[in-house]
């Protein structure tokens, strides 16, 4: 059952927004956020709106799948829009007990709720297009800049890279444990939460002695094959900006200025 | 011929707090491997053998006598990566030696490694997953290949590096029988081409395929020779508490009991067809 996890939430395919190159994606998308944040009225808005439903239906993720990873966080959308609705004062709408809800805190909190959907939405279709490994790959690039300032891009890269190898392998030990410990009387499911958490110590402690070991072995793989961090190391994957690459920056400029002279002048 | 290791009285101990008296797992051991040759190490659990293989690529440092590869101590740590590059190892456990989630990736890992350029380690990477005959996988992710796939992944990711020489340390052990004839398949063909080959294992038959065969026991080489001439020795290898390879070991008995066999028989089928023109 563990064996066809799939990791992060990539969807495959091969459209437009999918082979574009991850440092492209990887910077819009923070770009993204950053315009968000400078939304101040609603009619600003409807620029990122606009660009966020292009992109989607250009990368073809069907809209329930994308809604599915929207789930968990979909609690602190309701929370945020709850917490602005009651605390802000103002103007009073409606009187609840104690609590009001004032025309100000309604307006503050479906403003702050359309930016944390957009906020989430747009960041996910870089998830949903973009394959782990070249995200981790496309991270290293951008971040090699910095590395004269101190920032250990490949190192971080290559624990991501590892982590990604790693975790089925470590869902499964986890399963194999599992099983041997319940076949030995060992009981993960009944109990409060306590009792719980306490179960879980039988699992965990070999969980950790076999990961240690993976680790030792892995090392040692590594270093016979040379490896000795990323001096003078190469890259197989030659990454190069295409045609499709620069038409999408050049919107993404129109797009990102549209959001300012919105700001300016509206 | 000439040589590609050179082993000079190598002496091995773990340095354990614990007891005072530290075991030796390697007990002043030489021999030297002749470039292109197939050797066979073999021997019981925690006779010598993973240890003397770490020594064979600078994983471990002699703590006495000293160990050259192509000429060059292993203990100079300024050649590490071109010792590194010149003798390979494939481990035992198929898992726990892949770097990248995408098995082509993890091919290109060693090439990267020493630097070579993009296009030379594509190249490279397909040359070697062609090899192992799993170039049709090369966009997958390890965890979802069964154990043999995966120590061929490991192979081909020691094959695109070039070496001279792949140590195998026991890279059937964790295998099923069909994963185990993949691999050793594949380690014969490495060895026509041309590679020197040193397999590490603790089965007989397969350790029967190579041309020369050298037994551990206690961190010392007990018995060292082609297995013919190992397999005519037949007591000493039981003593050892090894078996013998099927044919040989019927060859032994009939020997004992007064019948002829001729010396160059070790595998069942070839005991099979003397069996069956004995009149």
């Amino acid at each position: 059952m563990i064996r066809d996890i799939t990791l992060g939430q990539y969807y495959p395919g091969e459209s437009w927004i999918h082979r574009l190159d991850a440092r492209v994606k990887l910077v819009a998308t923070l770009l993204f956020i950053v315009g968000l944040f400078l939304v101040d009225d609603y009619p600003g808005f409807i620029c990122p709106v606009l660009g966020t439903i292009l992109v989607i239906s250009m990368a073809r993720v069907p809209v329930s799948y994308m809604l599915r990873g929207l789930t968990p966080v979909f609690f602190i959308i309701v929370l945020t829009f709850i917490i602005n609705m009651f605390m802000i004062t103002g103007k009073v709408l409606v009187y609840l007990g104690p609590l009001t809800i004032t025309y100000e805190g309604l307006q503050t909190a479906v403003f702050m709720a359309l930016r944390l959907i957009l906020l989430i939405v747009g960041s996910s279709v870089l998830t949903l297009t973009t394959k782990p490994v070249s995200l981790t790959e496309g991270m290293e690039r951008l971040l090699a800049p910095l590395k004269k300032i101190g920032v250990p891009a490949h190192e971080l890269a290559m624990m991501m890279t590892i982590a990604l190898r790693f975790i089925p392998t470590l869902l499964d030990e986890t399963d194999k444990i599992m099983k041997a410990q319940m076949a030995r009387g060992a009981d993960f499911e009944s109990g409060n939460i306590f009792a719980r958490a306490k179960s879980l110590i039988p699992l965990l402690v070999p969980l950790f002695i076999s990961a240690f070991r993976i680790a030792q072995d892995l090392a040692m793989a590594m270093e016979s094959r040379c490896y000795h961090g990323d001096v003078g190391r190469t890259h197989m994957h030659v990454m190069k900006l295409a045609a499709r690459d620069y038409i999408s920056i050049a919107a993404f400029i129109i797009f990102f200025a549209a959001i300012i002279f919105e700001k300016i002048y509206f | 011929m000439e040589e590609i290791i050179r082993v000079e009285n190598l002496t091995f101990e773990y340095s354990t707090d614990e007891s005072l008296i530290a075991t030796k797992a390697l007990d002043n051991v030489s021999f030297s491997i002749e470039k292109g040759s197939f050797t066979a190490i073999i021997g019981r659990n925690g006779s010598g053998k993973s240890t003397l293989a770490k020594h064979l690529n600078a994983l471990l440092l002699p703590v006495e006598g000293r160990v050259l590869v192509g000429g060059i101590d292993t203990a100079d740590s300024s050649k590490l990566w071109n010792i590194r590059q010149r003798v390979g190892m494939v481990f035992q456990n198929p898992d726990n030696q892949l770097v990248s989630a995408i098995v082509e990736d993890d091919v290109a890992f060693g090439p990267e490694n020493l630097g070579i350029e993009p296009a030379q380690i594509r190249e490279r990477v397909d040359a070697a997953l062609d090899a192992v005959n799993m170039y049709a996988h090369r966009k997958k992710a390890p965890h979802l290949l069964s154990g043999g796939q995966k120590q061929r992944i490991a192979i081909a990711g020691v094959i695109a590096m070039e070496p001279e020489c792949i140590v195998f340390d026991e890279p059937t052990a964790m295998l099923d029988p069909s994963g185990r004839k993949a691999v050793m398949d594949i380690i014969e063909k490495l060895h026509d081409k041309g590679i020197t080959v040193i397999l590490i294992t603790h089965f007989m038959d397969e350790a029967a395929k190579a041309d020369r065969i050298i037994i551990m026991d206690k961190g010392r080489i007990a018995l060292d020779g082609t297995p013919q001439e190992i397999f005519l020795n037949a007591d000493k290898v039981r003593e050892l508490n090894l078996e013998l390879p099927l044919g040989a070991d019927i060859a032994d008995r009939l020997r004992k009991a007064g019948i002829d066999v001729p010396q160059n028989i070790i595998e069942a089928e070839e005991m099979v067809e003397f069996l069956c023109r004995l009149k």
